[in-house]
């Protein structure tokens, strides 16, 4: 193949890349343009860019469920955070084990937790919401975090299984020789070097949990437990054309924190997502 | 195995084989203790979250429960009534129809991209991240409103087509449409399944295609007899986890159609129909009856997957 035919290809290539690139991402665009126009510019045009520059959407939408959406903001961040640190710390457990212990039924018990990750998690949320009902539980955050400390999400489980099998297991015989016990290899030979898979996990389950809304609007009653999803869904309860603005605003304020976690983060998580497809 | 419980007696002494049980048992009693005590979150999350709740939601099927007073028994009711529930059926037909349309679509967008992609190409990672971007924001509530705000009657797809004088439909209020935008937003967070992809694509050995280009293949032959079939691992792993998820969908649903599943029930999801039963009316007992019968779907669908496997599936490598 010549150097100029094979330059040509990638042109197209990138050409076509490029096109699909705008398609998909000029909604988001558009959505934050949309957010700085003034109430009766948005359904106008199509420019992302405002003709005028206003943040009213964003004073007017910020107060308007009746509950400041700083209260929303800071119950998402509470919850997030509470899942996260449960994830990273049951999933790493379990993993541990099914990674390198050599126990009884541990096939099984492998079997079973990857028959959990098919499990649609609506076939348990009614029998949850009466278990946790009982336990007067409900609008608090804890049916939404305490699950998550007892290695709830096994796809994580999964994840670190897998990246556990990938490190050399002369690194914990060597320790294990030195005379240390299953729980110095895995605090000082295991969690140091599975830190990309806690990466991943941690913002996984930071932006997964940021966005969950069916365990949220079933568990969470009151406005002043409100999370972000659910301030914004109240939003379309009530706007009947008035507040267009302000639900257009709101929703680009929850898309931040998400959009940031992920550009902070993105080598690391596109690399670790990549790899849970590989045996 | 008779054969030898037969054979040892007679040439072995006795003592050694018990000592050696008693020292692999001594054995896997230590790793016994370490392995259950790092599992013991995870088994107690997975009886008191999982499995106990399963059972509990099979007895709640069978009965009368509105959550504030004592189940009623009331046999296999809830699922007779399943049958007789138009608004069930067309929940059922409604989902299929999204299941069977969301899935191959998202599946063949995250495969032509990442086929696109696997050519280094410069910038790769900035695509990857971008074209990714989508399937991580795509389940917030914030993304379904601005869905609605591109496809309803004054929404930004229609502007544009009105460039072209194209009079758009109202493609949120038109129950011929609504389901559709909600393919249309599955399809659009095709990033993970081609981030998979792509890192399958990265492990396809260049030999073949090597040999495939002296050959003088074109393009297209070499990705249906050499690509696909190498590749048919990881199109498997996401057609089981992405079905599974697909008939989960709920946030888009509820959120384009304001919490009821219309225009006249054409985007009632079967997640949006359990919750509008269980939470909406306080009807648990038949919406327990509702999820096992998801359950049950989503066991077929992955059991027949498995068992197609054999056929299409290259494990070859």
């Amino acid at each position: 193949m010549t150097a100029p035919a094979r330059r040509r290809i990638h042109w197209r290539a990138h050409t076509v890349l490029l096109l699909t690139l705008v398609v998909m991402i000029y909604p988001l665009v558009w959505l934050v343009g949309a957010s700085f126009k003034p109430e009766n510019q948005i359904f106008t045009t199509v420019s992302p860019l405002p003709l005028t520059f206003t943040l009213a959407n964003y004073f007017s939408g910020w107060t308007a469920t009746g509950t400041s959406f700083s209260v929303y903001l800071a119950n998402s961040v509470t919850v997030s955070v509470c899942v996260v640190i449960g994830n990273l710390i049951s999933c790493a457990l379990a993993a541990y084990a099914f990674a390198r212990l050599d126990f009884a039924l541990r096939k099984m018990w492998f079997g079973l937790m990857l028959g959990t990750l098919m499990l649609p998690f609506q076939a348990t949320l009614i029998p949850q919401y009466t278990i946790f009902y009982q336990l007067n539980w409900i609008n608090t955050f804890l049916p939404l975090v305490v699950p998550y400390f007892l290695a709830y999400d096994a796809f994580f489980i999964f994840l670190m299984v897998q990246f556990i099998r990938g490190i050399p297991r002369e690194l914990d015989e060597a320790a294990a020789l030195d005379g240390a016990g299953h729980v110095r290899v895995f605090l000082t030979i295991i969690v140091p070097l599975l830190r990309p898979a806690l990466i991943t996990t941690g913002v996984l389950t930071f932006i997964w949990t940021f966005n969950d809304f069916l365990r949220q609007l079933v568990y969470l009653s009151d406005n002043s437990r409100y999370t972000v999803p659910l301030g914004l869904n109240s939003f379309i309860d009530k706007a009947s054309g008035s507040s267009y603005g302000g639900m257009l605003a709101m929703s680009v304020v929850t898309l931040v924190p998400t959009v940031a976690v992920f550009l902070i983060s993105q080598r690391r998580l596109v690399d670790g997502v990549a790899n849970t497809g590989i045996k | 195995m008779s054969e030898k419980t037969v054979a040892a007696p007679a040439v072995v002494p006795v003592p050694p084989p018990r000592r050696s049980v008693r020292v692999n048992k001594r054995k896997r009693h230590k790793h016994n203790l370490a392995g259950y005590g790092f599992l013991a979150p995870w088994l107690i999350g997975v009886f008191g979250f999982t499995l106990i709740p399963m059972v509990y939601s099979l007895y709640l099927s069978l009965t009368k429960f509105n959550l504030l007073t004592a189940p009623q028994w009331t046999g296999l009711d809830n699922y007779l009534n399943l049958l007789s529930d138009p608004r069930y059926l067309q929940a059922v037909k409604v989902t299929l129809i999204y299941v069977v349309t969301s899935v191959p679509l998202k599946l063949a967008l995250a495969l032509l991209v990442a086929v696109a992609l696997n050519r280094g190409l410069a910038a790769l990672g900035f695509y990857r991240s971008v074209f990714y971007l989508p399937s991580l924001l795509g389940a917030s509530v914030a993304v379904s409103v601005m869905w609605r705000q591109i496809f309803s009657q004054q929404g930004l797809l229609n502007e544009f087509l009105s460039w072209f004088g194209i009079h758009g439909a109202d493609w949120i209020g038109d129950p011929r449409y609504a389901m559709w935008t909600l393919v249309l937003l599955s399809g659009w967070q095709f990033g993970t399944p081609m981030l998979i992809f792509l890192a399958g694509l990265k492990q396809l050995p260049q030999d073949l295609y090597e040999a495939a280009a002296l050959d003088g293949a074109g393009r297209v032959r070499v990705f249906f007899t050499i690509t696909l079939p190498l590749l048919s691992p990881m199109v498997f792993f996401n057609l089981v986890l992405e079905t599974i998820n697909a008939f989960q969908t709920f946030t888009p649903a509820f959120v384009v159609s304001a919490g009821t599943g219309g225009p006249i029930d054409s985007t009632l999801l079967y997640t949006l129909y359990l919750y509008l039963k269980g939470f909406g009316s306080l009807q648990m007992g038949y919406a327990s009856a509702m999820a096992w019968v998801l359950f049950l779907v989503i066991g077929a669908f992955t059991a027949v997957y498995f068992w197609s496997a054999r056929r299409w599936v290259n494990y070859a490598e």
